[in-house]
């Protein structure tokens, strides 16, 4: 079998074999994303408006919380090191590492998405503009992270420095995918926004796997 | 006769040089054991030798492939300090991966070899349940599967009993008469013939 998709199954195969580093951040999203109807108000008026943003924000949230255990087992056990000594493309191996990530994280996200859109009121609409950004854009927060998670990889609890590296980056995102959201509840046509999410999403795919192998083999030294 | 060449390499680490103005040469069917002080840079050169740091000066070539390029990395194995697996993973599943980052071998060889080095019975294990001594068996195998010439080890005798170490020496042995190379850093004496000594 094709070394790519070997670690692609070897990923998904330690993952599912030590569920809590997936449920974790899942859990995360969900309980975030229904505690706001408690706090703010019920009414489905106000939460309808609000709800495009408060899904992304949480989602947001929720893959940088996964975004350590991506590279961090594999450095501690030394695997990164001989995934650096082979002589297949490192950048190529990472894209296989950041695409498991996003099944398990991103394909989930969008999976409850619809769940939560009905908590929080939005209609079918909203909830199907609210799935399409995340289908485009959950990507690029996995591929975006990465180049986060391999430099910081070496650094013992490097949370806060991960957040402070990516969520600058992340913030384009954000506000192009909620805004699609609230433009479309209104009818406005969300065009312009999905071409930016796109956009965004061939660049960090084209770039991220590359930085992360060069920062990957910074902090193996 | 193929040959890794090693032409004035210097490592700096921090504020240390560790070496400088490095130049040698090991021949194929040669074992070279690396000896040197705590910290005096036996694990960064195996490192550089396996194209895995990025802060030397020099030149690394193996029949004019220099290092870091895919047909040196194809011709080398390195064993670093760790062990390389995931507890997560039963030592075979562990072994199908790493021998698929070298050169992929089949699963039949795969077991026979962790028979071979006295894992049977194990395949199915998870490595987090393993010995420190049975991983580096697991990794091990991985190197004795593998096809590569040049054989970079780590402190290979590390948490191996006497019959472990045996093996693993006859191995070395096997490898240089079958056209491989072999350099290795340790504290203990070894008994390896054809054997040359680096002191850094």
């Amino acid at each position: 079998m094709n070394i790519y998709l070997q670690t692609l199954k070897r990923d998904l195969r330690v993952a599912l074999r030590n569920p809590s580093s997936i449920l974790n951040p899942l859990l995360f999203f969900i309980i975030s994303v229904s505690l706001f109807p408690l706090a703010i108000s019920p009414e489905a008026a106000v939460l309808s408006q609000i709800a495009a943003g408060i899904i992304w924000v949480a989602s947001m949230l929720a893959v940088l919380l996964s975004l350590n255990a991506l590279f961090h087992h594999d450095f501690e056990n030394g695997v990164l090191e001989q995934m650096v000594a082979s002589h297949h493309s490192l950048p190529l191996l990472i894209l296989s590492k950041i695409f498991a990530h996003w099944l398990l994280t991103g394909i989930p996200i969008i999976l409850l998405s619809p769940l939560l859109g009905l908590f929080l009121f939005l209609d079918d609409e909203g909830i199907k503009i609210l799935m399409i950004t995340l289908l485009l854009a959950t990507p690029s927060l996995s591929l975006i992270g990465s180049i986060g998670a391999s430099l910081v990889v070496g650094i013992k609890n490097s949370g806060m420095l991960l957040s402070l590296l990516i969520l600058p980056l992340y913030i384009p995102i954000l506000i192009f995918a909620s805004s699609a959201v609230s433009q479309a509840q209104f009818g406005l046509t969300i065009d312009g926004q999905l071409y930016f999410l796109a956009m965004f999403l061939v660049l960090s795919l084209m770039s991220a796997p590359f930085v992360s192998a060069i920062a990957l083999k910074i902090s193996l030294e | 006769m193929p040959s890794l060449v090693i032409h004035n390499l210097s490592c700096q680490r921090g504020y240390n040089q560790l070496f400088s103005n490095l130049f040698f040469q090991v021949n194929v069917g040669e074992v070279l054991r690396i000896t040197g002080t705590n910290g005096s840079g036996k694990t960064s050169l195996l490192k550089i030798l396996a194209g895995v740091s990025v802060r030397e000066h020099g030149e690394i070539s193996w029949n004019q492939h220099s290092v870091k390029s895919e047909k040196y990395q194809q011709e080398v194995f390195y064993l670093g300090h760790q062990a390389a697996l995931s507890g997560e993973l039963s030592s075979l599943e562990n072994l199908e991966f790493l021998s698929a980052l070298n050169k992929s071998t089949d699963q039949q060889q795969l077991i026979q070899a962790l028979g071979d080095i006295g894992l049977k019975g194990y395949e199915d294990e998870y490595c987090a349940n393993l010995s420190a001594g049975q991983k580096r068996r697991v990794i091990l195998a991985g190197l004795f599967v593998s096809k590569a010439k040049i054989w970079l080890l780590d402190e290979p005798f590390t948490a191996l009993d006497p019959t472990g170490v045996k093996i693993v020496e006859s191995r070395i042995e096997k490898h240089c008469n079958n056209g491989g190379l072999c350099l290795f850093t340790t504290h203990q004496d070894s008994a390896l013939a054809n054997q040359r000594v680096l002191a850094l």
